[in-house]
């Protein structure tokens, strides 16, 4: 499989903490792959680099090849490069369908256009076609301040994927969604992901959806990558269960799992 | 390219004529009135355009007043009268110094914004407060308008002045209304909203800052020179914080809702002011601070929201029953 980001020795500080240091990460064309670590591992931090918000303090981001290093949001959004937000990051006082316009709308526009409408009935048939790839079709009209988190997330990952990404984070998908939806939360979510070719990457904290949905597991730990490898075996890896899982986690489907998982979220 | 109008420029494109035949009707006094306050209300239209990018600009009247100055000082020193000329360097004056103070004032929202614009605007306003060959405080007289060499007397001059008033002032809103319905526009309401997922969607908000600040300062570089016109006079007064005070007054009266709000909520407040003068002459200030404190508790989105509300109530209420009938 062709490589599609790779980061080498990716570091970041804030004053004298090291929030991320020696990230090495390599993602391929369309896989699914899992970051898993408690808060303030780096999780967020090193999504915040590669997508250009944060500047990294050394190191190097490559996108196909081509080195990605400290271009600003906008310029690697527009390379294919997207994410959604941890808390959905969306424009409040509109609806829903105005939330997807406007994606649509930035996302088709290459240079300012001031004097051409923005909305036809193309571009909103093509924005309740995204709304309906979620099944949140049904909320179009509603505005987004009134719709409870999980639509939200919903909202916000839809918006992040209207340009059809080559490469997409999703920073905690499922925060904010009651635990019983998760499941079926995330399976909407990856079905409707996995139609396009877009690689995405997803930070969660529930091991059982990790194990779920993403063959592929890297786990963070303050701000350094412990392990990086097939799900079961990172999973299984005595660092990895002592500092992130923590150490009461059974894989293996049984009834002592109901009260680690609380813990596992953590 | 689609030409497809929508309602509000369609009523502006109607609303011409009658606009222009009411300058023949109605007696002179309410003329007067409504030529001054479709000058000031394309300023009024300035600081809208900018409301809806949740960006106050406390300074509009900079350009208002460099756009009456620039009318002012071509008329003073090089003689020209021709309202085609005074009206493209109103343009060109303001439009070109907007274009400089945009890289600065794009980078800053909120509050932050409103105080930077004020003090930009009262710069000048004590620049030109200073200079004495411009008359400091007092000002200046400007020629009567003429028109690609036909120089109109007494009678025939109002109503050609009031006619070149209406036209260019109606061709602002509608181009306005075109911008803010196009992709500039609605990035404008996305940065109101979120900025952070504006830049996430891949455009620039300092960008579409600059190019909305840009706008908002020729349209109101127009309304100072028709404005200047129409009073045959200009003075430091127009940048004073008092003058863009009302222009963002009137914003908030009318609301952002419709691009025309702006221009009939100028000429309330003229009228209301008018009026308020009369009734009370001491304290008509406190008239007016009535009206608005009334307008904010009453009516928070502004004198346009009446209209909508009454359009849309019957349809809201159909859904809103719908929603609740179809939820869980």
């Amino acid at each position: 499989m062709k490589t599609l980001l790779e980061t080498v020795k990716l570091e970041r500080l804030f004053g004298a903490v090291t929030a991320a240091s020696d990230i090495n990460v390599r993602i391929d064309a369309g896989e699914v792959l899992g970051v898993i670590g408690s808060n303030g591992a780096g999780k967020t931090t090193f999504v915040n680099m590669v997508t250009g918000y944060l500047r990294p303090t050394s190191g190097q981001i490559l996108y196909r090849g081509k080195d990605i290093t400290g271009q600003p949001t906008r310029d690697i959004t527009r390379l294919g490069i997207c994410r959604s937000f941890q808390i959905p990051q969306l424009f409040l006082e509109l609806s829903a369908l105005d939330n997807m316009l406007i994606a649509l709308t930035v996302a088709k526009q290459k240079k300012p256009v001031l004097w051409r409408p923005a909305i036809s009935p193309s571009l909103t048939d093509e924005a309740m076609v995204h709304l309906a790839r979620f099944r949140i079709d049904q909320y179009a009209d509603q505005e987004v301040a009134t719709l409870p988190q999980g639509i939200r997330k919903l909202i916000d990952i839809a918006m992040a994927t209207v340009s059809d990404p080559d490469l997409l984070f999703l920073d905690e998908p499922t925060s904010g969604v009651s635990a019983d939806e998760k499941m079926h939360f995330m399976e909407v979510l990856i079905n409707a992901l996995k139609a396009t070719k877009t690689a995405v990457l997803f930070i969660e904290h529930d091991m059982e959806i990790v194990e779920a949905f993403s063959p592929r597991v890297i786990a963070f730990y303050e701000g350094t990558i412990l392990a990086d490898g097939p799900t079961n075996e990172v999973l299984d890896n005595t660092k990895v269960r002592e500092f992130v899982i923590g150490s009461e986690f059974h894989r293996k489907a049984d009834e002592a799992e109901k009260p680690s998982r609380e813990k596992g979220e953590k | 390219m689609t030409h497809s109008l929508d309602r509000t420029e369609i009523s502006l494109l109607i609303g011409l004529p009658v606009l222009i035949g009411l300058g023949f009707i109605l007696p002179e006094w309410i003329v007067n009135y409504i030529q001054v306050s479709l000058g000031t209300g394309l300023v009024a239209l300035g600081v809208m355009i900018q409301m809806r990018a949740g960006l106050v600009s406390f300074g509009q009247g900079l350009y208002f007043c460099i756009g009456g100055y620039a009318a002012g000082l071509a008329g003073k020193f090089a003689g020209i009268s021709d309202l085609f000329v005074l009206l493209a360097l109103g343009i060109l004056a303001s439009v070109s110094i907007s274009f400089i103070l945009g890289f600065l004032l794009r980078r800053y929202r909120e509050i932050f914004y409103a105080m930077l614009s004020l003090a930009v605007s009262m710069i000048l306003f004590g620049l030109l407060s200073s200079i004495e060959e411009l008359g400091s405080t007092d000002g200046f007289n400007l020629p009567a308008a003429t028109y690609l060499g036909w120089a109109p007397q007494d009678e025939t001059a109002k109503h050609a002045l009031y006619v070149a008033t209406c036209i260019p002032t109606i061709l602002c809103a509608f181009l306005l209304n075109r911008y803010l319905r196009s992709p500039m526009g609605y990035i404008g309401e996305a940065i109101r909203e979120n900025e952070l997922r504006v830049e996430y969607l891949g455009t620039s908000a300092h960008r579409a800052v600059h190019i909305k600040y840009v706008l908002a300062a020729a349209v109101s570089g127009i309304g100072g020179v028709l404005w200047a016109l129409a009073l045959g006079h200009v003075d430091p007064e127009m940048t004073n914080w008092t003058t863009s005070g009302q222009f963002v007054f009137v914003a908030i009266l009318s609301g952002t809702g419709n691009i025309v709000a702006p221009l009939f909520g100028t000429f309330i407040l003229e009228i209301v002011r008018v009026y308020a003068v009369e009734l009370s002459p001491n304290t008509w200030q406190m008239i007016l601070g009535t009206v608005m404190l009334l307008t904010i508790i009453f009516l928070p989105k502004g004198l346009w929201s009446l209209i909508k509300k009454s359009k849309s109530a019957s349809k809201k209420g159909q859904k809103r029953s719908e929603i609740i009938a179809g939820g869980e």
